[in-house]
C-alpha cells in the first residue's frame, strides 16, 4: 500500500468515503473545516450527497433523516457546534440510529478559542445531551489511527445501532502524517433492511422515532438499549499501553495526542534507566476500566496528563477505586503539556518514592 | 537517536507551512516516519504561522515539540519568540533580509543569510522560504538535495515557472548551508544526532 501525507481531517473524510459513507451534512467551524471541504469536493465524484446546512441544529436533524431511511451518513463539527447538535444527538440515540459524529475539539467553554484542546471528554463520554443514553467514543492519537477508527466507527454504529463519536483533539485534525488506506468491500448499512424507512409497499409500516408516551414501553426500550451498550463494553473496548511490559514505578495516563507527548517523556526518562509506563484508552466510552486498574495496580504513583482541567481524571480515579491518589497535569486554552512538563513531574514522584523507601 | 525536528516560523503568507510540507513530503518519499504540526492564528495572512516537522527512522512519538532541534525563521518576531526555545546546540537559520538586528546565542550554531535578497538574485523573489529550507538542508544534511528537489518538482509539476524558481531558490540556499557546515569532528549536539548517527541512518534508508 502507498503512504500518503495527509491532514487528519482530510484522512478522516477519505476513510469515511472508503467505508461507504456517501452522505455528509455539516456546518463550518474551525478546526475541522477540511472535513466538509474534502467531502464537498469528493462526494459529487463518487455519487454521494453533500449539503452545507444552515446550522448545527439542522445538521443533526438531516443526519437523523438520512440514517432513518437507511443510508450511511456522518457529520463533523467542533466543540461549540457539537453543543448545538446535542438535542439531535439525543434523538438519534433514542431512535437507535447508526451515525458517525466527528468532534475535533477546540478550547472551551463558550466560543473560547480555535486552538486544539481535549475539553469535551466529559461531554462526549457522558452522552452530550438529555436522557438515558451513551455515545460510543473513540479517540485516535495519530492520523493513521484516525483513519482506522473512522472505519471502525461505522462498523460499531451499524452493528449495535448507536451513534458513535470520533473525538479528536484539534491537533489530530490539523496535523499531517503519512497514512495508508485499507481496501474495503462495502455494501449498504448493516441490517438496515430490518428497520429503515424504505417505503412500506408490500410490508408492514415502520416507525423511526424517539417518542414513547407509554412508560412501560419506554422503560423496556431503554433497558434493551443498555443491553447493547453492555455488548459494546464486552466486545469493543480498546486500549493501548507503552513500556508496560516490564516493571515501572510511575504510570502515565493520557488519550489522543497527549499520549504521544507522554511516550516521548517515557523515552527521555528511559535514557537514564527510569521506568515509566503509559496507559491509553482508545475507547473513551466504554472506558477500559479493568485494564486501567491492572495497569495502576502495578505502579507506585499515577500521573494523568490532559489538555483540559482534568476530565478523564474522573475515570482514572474510578478505575483506581481509591487504591492510588492520581496526580494531574492539565493545560487548556490551546496550550499543551510538554514533554519537559511530564518529565519534571515524574522526577518529583520518583524523588518521593525514593524518600519513602529510605 | 535517529530522529530530529525543525520549527519553521514566520507570518502567514511567508510560506513557512509550505516549506515544512515539502520537507515532510520528501521525508515520506524516503521512507521516514513524519509529522507536520502547524500552529497559526485566525488570519490567513499577516498572523503568526509556524509548523513543526518531526522526522524519524522508526516512529514519531510526540509531534508537539517545546524545544526544537532546529529553528528556521523568516522574521524578527518569530526569532525573538522561538530563538530562545531552541535546544542547546540546535541550529538556528535566520533570514536577515527581514530580521536585520544582530541576534545570537552562545550555545547554538546560527546560520544567518539574506534569504530574501538571495531569492531575488536568482529571480525567485517569492521563494525566500525555499532559500531557508535549502540552507537548513545543506547545513544539516538530514535529507539529500535530490530528495527535496524531487519533491519540489513533484509538487509543482503543473506550474513550471514556479517549480524552476523554487528549485533555484532552494539550491542557492543549499549551497550556502553546505558551505557553512562545520567539518566532521567539530560536530555540535545537533550534528551528532542528525548528521553523524541520525543522518547516517537516514541516508541508509534513503539508499533503499
Amino acid at each position: 500500500m502507498t503512504r500518503v501525507l495527509m491532514k487528519g481531517n482530510e484522512a478522516i473524510a477519505e476513510a469515511a468515503i472508503r467505508a461507504g459513507c456517501l452522505h455528509f451534512f455539516g456546518y463550518p467551524i474551525t478546526p475541522q473545516n477540511e472535513i466538509p471541504e474534502y467531502f464537498s469536493r469528493r462526494l459529487p465524484q463518487v455519487g454521494g450527497e453533500y449539503v452545507q446546512t444552515e446550522s448545527e441544529v439542522a445538521t443533526s436533524n438531516m443526519i437523523f433523516g438520512a440514517a432513518g431511511v437507511g443510508v450511511r451518513v456522518m457529520t463533523s463539527s467542533s466543540s461549540p457546534g457539537i453543543s448545538l447538535m446535542s438535542e439531535g444527538i439525543s434523538y438519534l440515540a433514542g431512535a437507535d440510529l447508526p451515525v458517525v459524529i466527528v468532534n475535533m475539539m477546540r478550547a472551551g467553554p463558550g466560543l473560547a478559542g480555535i486552538l486544539p484542546s481535549q475539553s469535551d471528554y466529559a461531554h462526549a463520554t457522558r452522552g452530550t445531551a438529555h436522557g438515558d443514553f451513551e455515545l460510543t467514543v473513540l479517540a485516535p492519537s495519530s492520523v493513521q489511527e484516525a483513519v482506522d477508527l473512522t472505519i471502525l466507527s461505522f462498523q460499531i454504529a451499524e452493528r449495535y445501532r448507536v451513534p458513535v463519536m470520533l473525538l479528536g483533539d484539534g491537533m489530530i485534525g490539523q496535523m499531517m502524517e503519512p497514512v495508508e488506506f485499507p481496501e474495503l468491500e462495502v455494501g449498504p448499512p448493516l441490517a438496515a433492511d430490518d428497520w429503515a424507512l424504505t417505503g412500506c409497499r408490500g410490508r408492514e409500516p415502520r416507525l423511526v422515532s424517539s417518542l414513547y408516551l407509554d412508560p412501560v414501553e419506554l422503560n423496556d426500550k431503554n433497558y434493551e438499549r443498555y443491553r447493547r451498550y453492555a455488548l459494546i463494553r464486552d466486545k469493543e473496548t480498546r486500549f493501548d499501553t507503552y513500556n508496560c511490559d516490564g516493571p515501572y514505578d510511575v504510570l502515565l495516563t493520557a488519550f489522543g495526542v497527549m499520549a504521544r507527548v507522554c511516550m516521548s517523556a517515557i523515552d527521555e526518562l528511559a535514557k537514564e534507566g527510569i521506568r515509566v509506563g503509559l496507559f491509553r484508552p482508545i475507547t473513551l466510552n466504554p472506558f477500559p476500566e479493568d485494564a486501567c486498574r491492572s495497569a495502576i495496580a502495578r505502579a507506585k504513583r499515577v500521573l494523568d496528563v490532559e489538555m483540559n482541567m482534568g476530565q478523564m481524571l474522573v475515570d482514572i480515579r474510578l478505575a483506581a477505586r481509591g487504591s492510588h491518589d492520581i496526580d494531574f497535569i492539565g493545560k487548556c486554552g490551546g496550550l499543551t503539556p510538554s514533554v519537559e512538563d511530564v518529565v519534571e513531574r515524574v522526577r518529583v514522584h520518583l524523588a518521593a518514592i525514593r524518600a519513602e523507601e529510605r | 537517536m535517529n530522529t530530529t525536528d525543525v520549527l519553521f516560523a514566520g507570518f502567514g503568507g511567508h510560506g513557512m507551512l509550505l516549506a515544512g510540507k515539502l520537507l515532510a513530503q520528501a521525508a515520506v518519499n524516503r521512507g521516514l516516519q513524519v509529522s507536520w504540526l502547524p500552529a497559526y492564528g485566525a488570519e490567513m495572512r499577516g498572523g503568526t504561522a509556524n509548523v513543526t516537522v518531526c522526522m524519524s527512522g522508526s516512529r514519531v512519538a510526540s509531534p508537539y515539540i517545546e524545544h526544537p532541534a532546529s529553528l528556521v525563521v523568516m522574521n524578527t518576531p518569530s526569532l525573538l519568540k522561538y530563538g530562545p526555545k531552541v535546544k542547546k546546540g540546535g541550529l538556528i537559520v535566520i533570514n536577515t533580509t527581514l530580521a536585520r538586528e544582530p541576534w545570537t546565542r552562545e550555545d547554538c550554531p546560527v546560520l544567518s543569510l539574506p534569504a530574501g535578497d538571495m531569492a531575488r538574485e536568482v529571480g525567485a523573489w517569492k521563494s525566500t522560504n525555499l532559500v531557508l529550507l535549502g540552507a537548513w538542508a545543506g547545513y544539516t544534511g538530514v535529507l539529500s538535495r535530490d530528495a527535496i528537489v524531487e519533491t519540489i518538482e513533484e509538487q509543482f509539476s503543473m506550474k513550471h515557472a514556479v517549480m524552476n524558481a523554487n528549485v533555484a531558490a532552494f539550491d542557492t540556499g543549499f549551497r550556502q548551508g553546505a558551505t557553512a557546515r562545520p567539518a566532521p569532528g567539530m560536530a555540535n549536539e545537533v550534528d551528532s544526532r542528525t548528521l553523524d548517527r541520525g543522518n547516517a541512518h537516514l541516508d541508509h534508508r534513503t539508499a533503499r
